[in-house]
């Protein structure tokens, strides 16, 4: 089963560019998401891979077959539509089996790939039916059904869980990633949700503003963020950043002194630091532990006290004005306007250049 | 309890009692309202309806002697053979037009459904004859159906062939006056299947090009199924509006040659015009009128069906 390579591809819209140089590759039976904000291109990418959109510059591969000149059907990609697209004047059968017959596929043989796909998807007593007459979450697995018959090398899903409801997009989640599992094909799952992107993933492409930020499996993203906006795009709460100036510290490491004073031993290697004008401190409220006034690196007054149950998120206004998120156990008894200490994990902690790239923690052995 | 029981229901009815008269006052406050709708309605409309049902069933000038003949008008119509010739002609008329101006006017949207500028120029091309007046149209088309100096005829002497005087051919007066009624009402069609075009996802397009469907079987299995109530929306209105032919078969042929293209607004126009016998013509407007109503009660069960899939 082949892999999927993209190399330099671009992408106008007249004179606004909307992908820009993307180079990508894909394993064959990989689970990639693009993840990123509306408007990122992550959609266009992925309909470019599709053949619905034209590639303007650059070339994609899947396997040895470049495909970027082949019309939309010839590509061996199936696309799981975020509104479905649905034939509404077909039955679930029809629908199904539509691309099929296109292809001149025996009957007999349409007839086995539907049954055995519904009957994975538990859709077998909704064959007959059209689309308009069942709901959407059975909308939804029809329009995976109609991937699946068609056997592709990859599988497009564009937003596919946008549209169910908080329950059922969790399941439909899990059945995607069990889908995975079942098929022999990679998938390209488009997404604007961290959650989705982190659970379903073998890798992520974090996109931003048309260029591709970071790949990387979910705990790359989340624990080794390669620029600001990766660090503040994944994770909730957002990282908390805060301009620091850096000193010598112990074995190489660098020490960051934030502006209210508190002084962080960071365990980021000085030598791997460029020569930046400025650096920001990025970490994460994990790493910022709530403790009694004077115990922590910084102390400041708890403006708003966030309980989720298994734990308690602090917005603490520090001396200088700035409000930093730390984290406190879920029985929390700290309450608004209480003086609090912060005591900072300084090898959670991240450096950020000028340039927006993220610096990180000496990794050891067992560490990300 | 009896007594709580029996004051709550007290309360009840004692609540209740002007809530209904209120609601009661407030049905007639609210009649107020469409009041001058129902008033126009009834007068313009209501009102006439049945007086043109009435007056059919007498014998009637516009001198107002009036006399009551019971359904003899409907008798006499039964057996006029210049009338039984025009509703055939009306008919036949619908059938010349009707399935052109819905597939040519579908064709012309599926071309010109696109965003370029000379598709949005072509829209006005073809719309811009709808907006011309029935006595312009029928003197252009008589210049072009001319048997002498006209379009066709110079035509056909190009290709070395004798001209046809086609307005004064039985055979082929119906049809010219068809061509010309089609050229002319191209743009309604045409503007309702565009709307009916930009209604369709175009996830579903993009769901055929990735299911290998080639243009036809995408016109076929995706985009005509999603405009059929619109395709018969447009049947419906065509046929009503083309039962009521009068002006290019008046303008162009008078009816002729020997009532080959009367049409039956054009024979009640001349019974009740020109011979004065109106409760006759008002009988033969009854007959169109339950025509056209037919085909408008087909429209409503066909928009009624708003969930066909």
């Amino acid at each position: 089963m082949p892999g999927i390579e993209l190399k330099n591809v671009t992408k106008t819209f007249g004179a606004a560019t909307v992908i820009d140089n993307v180079s990508l590759s894909i394993r064959p039976h990989e689970f990639m998401v693009f993840l990123g904000p509306s408007g990122c291109g992550k959609s266009t990418l992925l309909r470019m891979i599709a053949g619905l959109e034209s590639v303007d510059a650059g070339e994609i591969w899947i396997g040895d077959r470049r495909v970027d000149q082949l019309a939309p059907g010839e590509r061996r990609v199936a696309m799981v539509f975020q509104h479905y697209a649905l034939y509404p004047h077909m039955s679930v059968r029809e629908n199904m089996s539509f691309g099929l017959r296109n292809v001149r596929l025996p009957d007999a043989e349409i007839e086995k790939r539907v049954d055995a796909a519904a009957k994975m998807l538990e859709i077998t007593h909704l064959l007959d039916r059209k689309p308009g007459q069942i709901s959407g979450g059975q909308r939804q697995r029809v329009a995976i059904g109609r991937a699946i018959v068609k056997e592709p090398h990859l599988f497009l899903f564009d937003e596919p869980l946008s549209n169910l409801d908080a329950a059922l997009r969790v399941r439909t989640r899990l059945e995607i990633a069990q889908l995975h599992q079942r098929v022999d094909a990679a998938m390209i799952f488009v997404t604007h949700d961290q959650i989705e992107a982190m659970t379903l993933a073998h890798r992520i492409v974090v996109m931003n503003n048309r260029k591709i930020e970071q790949i990387g499996t979910p705990m790359e993203i989340y624990s080794r963020p390669a620029t600001t906006f990766v660090a503040s795009f994944v994770g909730t709460p957002a990282m908390n950043f805060s301009p620091v100036e850096l000193s010598d510290g112990p074995n190489g490491f660098v020490s960051a002194r934030l502006p209210d004073g508190a002084i962080v031993a960071t365990r980021i290697d000085k030598a791997s630091l460029p020569a930046s004008q400025s650096f920001k401190l990025g970490i994460r409220a994990e790493s910022l532990d709530i403790c009694p006034a004077g115990q922590g690196e910084t102390v400041g007054v708890a403006q708003f006290v966030e309980r989720l149950g298994d734990r308690t998120l602090v917005y603490v206004k520090l001396a200088d004005g700035a409000t930093i998120v730390a984290e406190d156990a879920g029985n929390s008894r700290v309450a608004i306007n209480d003086q609090v200490g912060v005591k900072f994990d300084g090898s959670e902690a991240h450096l950020f250049d000028d340039q927006d790239r993220g610096h990180h923690a000496v990794l050891d052995g067992s560490a990300t | 309890m009896s007594t709580a029981a029996g004051q709550l229901s007290d309360l009840g009815r004692t609540r209740v009692q002007p809530a209904r008269a209120g609601a009661q006052q407030s049905r007639w406050s609210h009649m107020l309202y469409v009041a001058p709708f129902l008033f126009l309605y009834a007068a313009l409309l209501v009102y006439p309806l049945f007086a043109g049902f009435w007056l059919s069933l007498h014998k009637a000038d516009l001198f107002g002697g009036r006399r009551f003949v019971g359904f003899e008008n409907f008798e006499r119509l039964s057996n006029d053979q210049v009338f039984l010739g025009a509703v055939g002609n009306t008919f036949y008329f619908i059938v010349l037009t009707v399935p052109a101006l819905a597939i040519i006017g579908l064709g012309l949207a599926l071309a010109l459904n696109r965003q370029t500028r000379t598709a949005a120029v072509l829209r006005g091309v073809f719309f811009s004859s709808s907006v011309l007046s029935v006595t312009i149209v029928t003197l252009l088309w008589k210049v072009v159906f001319a048997p002498e100096g006209g379009f066709l005829a110079n035509l056909l002497e190009a290709f070395g062939r004798p001209p046809i005087a086609f307005l004064s051919s039985a055979e082929l007066a119906l049809p010219a006056i068809a061509i010309t009624t089609i050229w002319w009402c191209i743009g309604l069609p045409m503007m309702l299947f565009l709307a009916a075009l930009q209604q369709v996802p175009r996830e579903l397009y993009e769901a055929a090009a990735l299911d290998n469907a080639g243009r036809w079987k995408t016109l076929w299995h995706v985009t005509l199924p999603s405009i059929r109530r619109t395709f018969a929306l447009v049947l419906i209105i065509e046929v009503v509006l083309q039962f009521q032919l009068f002006g290019q078969a008046y303008l162009m042929t008078q009816g002729g040659p020997n009532n080959a293209s009367r049409p039956m607004v054009l024979f009640l126009f001349e019974v009740g015009f020109t011979r004065w016998d109106v409760g006759y013509a008002v009988a033969a407007g009854q007959i169109l009128f339950g025509f056209i109503a037919i085909a408008a009660f087909a429209q409503y069960l066909v928009a009624r069906r708003k969930e066909a899939f």
